[in-house]
């Protein structure tokens, strides 16, 4: 055979698509309008594909737990967290976290935690989503 | 005068930014007719301070950063400043822990050769091939992200072991990953290197001699391709692999001969991605259990940079050839006082030269492509004055040099 990838061809044209068409099957004429009918629940949006366990999605923080000892502060990578020296707490500012959990791990106490929640897209940075405190 | 009007050849320049290659950097092409009579390379287009960055921050967040110096590479980066640390710190890896950094370093080397060989298909103007090895792909980063929690930047390394076990419900999804790979090895070889269209592009295209490659000191896939054994695996005798059966991965293996052609190429990195997943097979079935990390408080670990006063170096066999990490801890902070960091693509530049003279122009995207290269990690260095870059030549930087001796022995 000297062109191998032939039958490869011809085989893939009798199989399903292997990519999930997340979040609708076509690109919407306007997105705005899309979200807005998915709203109203005239569209059902295709699910994504499930995240694995242990994934490293938003970062969830329980602040009762929280001591204030700052070890999250000295080993974030990226500075993405701030503290509060009137409450001593933290405040974590998710458009620069990288999502290594480095501070979940350091955290003496178990107060942050890792979610399954990757839908963070936004257009401003300090926006309410994006802010875990 | 009289060789401007005898000029027979035409300056080509391509890049910094081209589409023909996926990387920011810029040939010069002396070109006659259709044959390149000579190249030449210039570098420095993306430099990202990523080394100065690194000595503002202790070597735990480095460890982040170095992930990010190679978006294919993520786990080599890291695993190499984590050895140059543990070097510098005597810190003792457990023994489970280097199993699990042969699994994670040897997932990435499937990962990366795939993502290569796609990307070479493509090259060549065969886009089904890179969508078909694409998709293979996709089965490499899903248990990347199954065993490491995302599927590109890992955080799987720790200073003194790796961050994540492999547990026993782990092994099903493992073995069906692998499994999956064995049973479409033969089909991805099959096109590969039986295709006539490959084969028409790559053989005798882009050829790097043995003694070209010695005396260039080429890495990785590209100098073994060339007949060198050269593979700091098994030269370095590093982790788990002195445990592993492991070679060195030459085309003669397959084909007998070695000629150092793009094909030749292919043919190692295929190659390795059956070596690849031999070793995760080997390192699963001799893994002991035991400690995954030596020392699991952090705190007590950046205790430990403190003290520390001395340096240290890390290799390790990336994809693409031999990562050298640099550290140096001066006993005063936590911070290092000096990071430096060799990428492999650094060693496959001047490898380029021999390999394009005498090609055509087409060939320059698929001869370029095929050393793997990686512009944005091997940038280290450029030199701006007056908001003017500047090419520091080599009787520049002696005259530099014997400035700074003169300074010492005031």
């Amino acid at each position: 055979m000297r062109f191998t990838m032939l039958p490869q061809v011809f085989a893939q044209m009798l199989k399903k698509p292997f990519t999930n068409k997340f979040p609708v099957k076509y690109v919407p004429r306007n997105t705005t309008k899309l979200l807005e009918a998915v709203g109203k629940g005239e569209v059902q949006i295709i699910p994504p594909i499930e995240t694995p366990p242990n994934f490293r999605g938003k970062i969830q923080y329980d602040k009762e737990k929280c001591t204030g000892c700052q070890l999250c502060i000295r080993v974030c990578p990226s500075g993405a967290i701030e503290f509060k020296p009137e409450e001593k707490k933290i405040k974590i500012y998710l458009a620069r976290c990288t999502f290594c959990s480095q501070c979940n791990d350091v955290c003496p106490v178990n107060c942050l935690s890792m979610s399954n929640e990757f839908l963070l897209a936004d257009t401003d940075k300090y926006s309410k989503d994006l802010i875990v405190e | 005068m009289a060789e401007a009007t005898t000029k027979t050849t035409y300056q080509i320049p391509i890049g910094p930014i081209h589409p023909a290659l996926k990387e920011p950097v810029m040939f010069e092409f002396e070109i006659s007719g259709e044959r390149i009579v000579d190249v030449d390379v210039s570098l420095g287009h993306i430099h990202r301070t990523v080394e100065w960055t690194g000595m503002q921050r202790n070597p735990i967040q480095i460890l982040y950063l170095a992930e990010r110096i190679c978006g294919i590479c993520s786990y080599c980066h890291p695993i190499a400043f984590a050895r140059a640390v543990e070097h510098a710190c005597d810190i003792e890896v457990p023994e489970r822990a280097w199993y699990l950094r042969v699994i994670q370093g040897e997932l990435e080397r499937i990962c990366s050769h795939m993502l290569w060989a796609g990307v070479a298909a493509h090259e060549i103007g065969f886009d089904t091939v890179l969508y078909l090895t694409w998709q293979m792909r996709e089965k490499a980063l899903d248990l990347t992200e199954y065993l490491t929690g995302n599927r590109v930047t890992k955080a799987i390394t720790m200073i003194g072991g790796v961050r994540r076990d492999i547990t026993k419900d782990m092994l099903p999804k493992i073995h069906e990953t692998l499994n999956y790979f064995k049973d479409n090895f033969e089909k991805l070889r099959h096109i590969f290197l039986d295709d006539k269209t490959i084969k028409m592009r790559s053989q005798g295209c882009g050829i790097l001699t043995y003694d070209d490659a010695l005396k260039l000191c080429a890495v990785g896939p590209t100098t073994r391709a060339s007949g060198v054994k050269k593979d700091s695996r098994v030269d370095q005798a590093y982790f788990a692999y002195p445990d592993l059966d492991i070679d060195y991965m030459t085309p003669d293996k397959l084909t007998g001969e070695v000629n150092g052609d793009v094909y030749d190429r292919i043919i190692v990195r295929l190659l390795e991605v059956k070596q690849s997943i031999d070793l995760i097979e080997q390192c699963i079935d001799k893994m002991p259990s035991g400690e995954i990390v030596s020392e699991p408080k952090i705190p007590k670990l950046l205790a430990t940079f403190k003290k520390t006063s001395g340096e240290g170096i890390g290799k390790h066999e990336a994809p693409r050839g031999e990562v050298f990490h640099y550290v140096k801890f001066n006993g005063e902070s936590e911070k290092p006082y000096t990071w430096k960091v060799r990428a492999p693509t650094y060693n496959n530049i001047l490898p380029w030269i021999p390999m394009l003279k005498d090609e055509q122009i087409a060939d320059i995207p698929i001869v370029a492509a095929s050393t793997d290269p990686c512009m944005s990690c091997t940038n280290r260095v450029a030199i701006i004055h007056n908001k003017k870059r500047t090419i520091l030549d080599k009787e520049e930087l002696h005259r530099f040099s014997v400035e700074k001796t003169r300074r010492l022995m005031k």
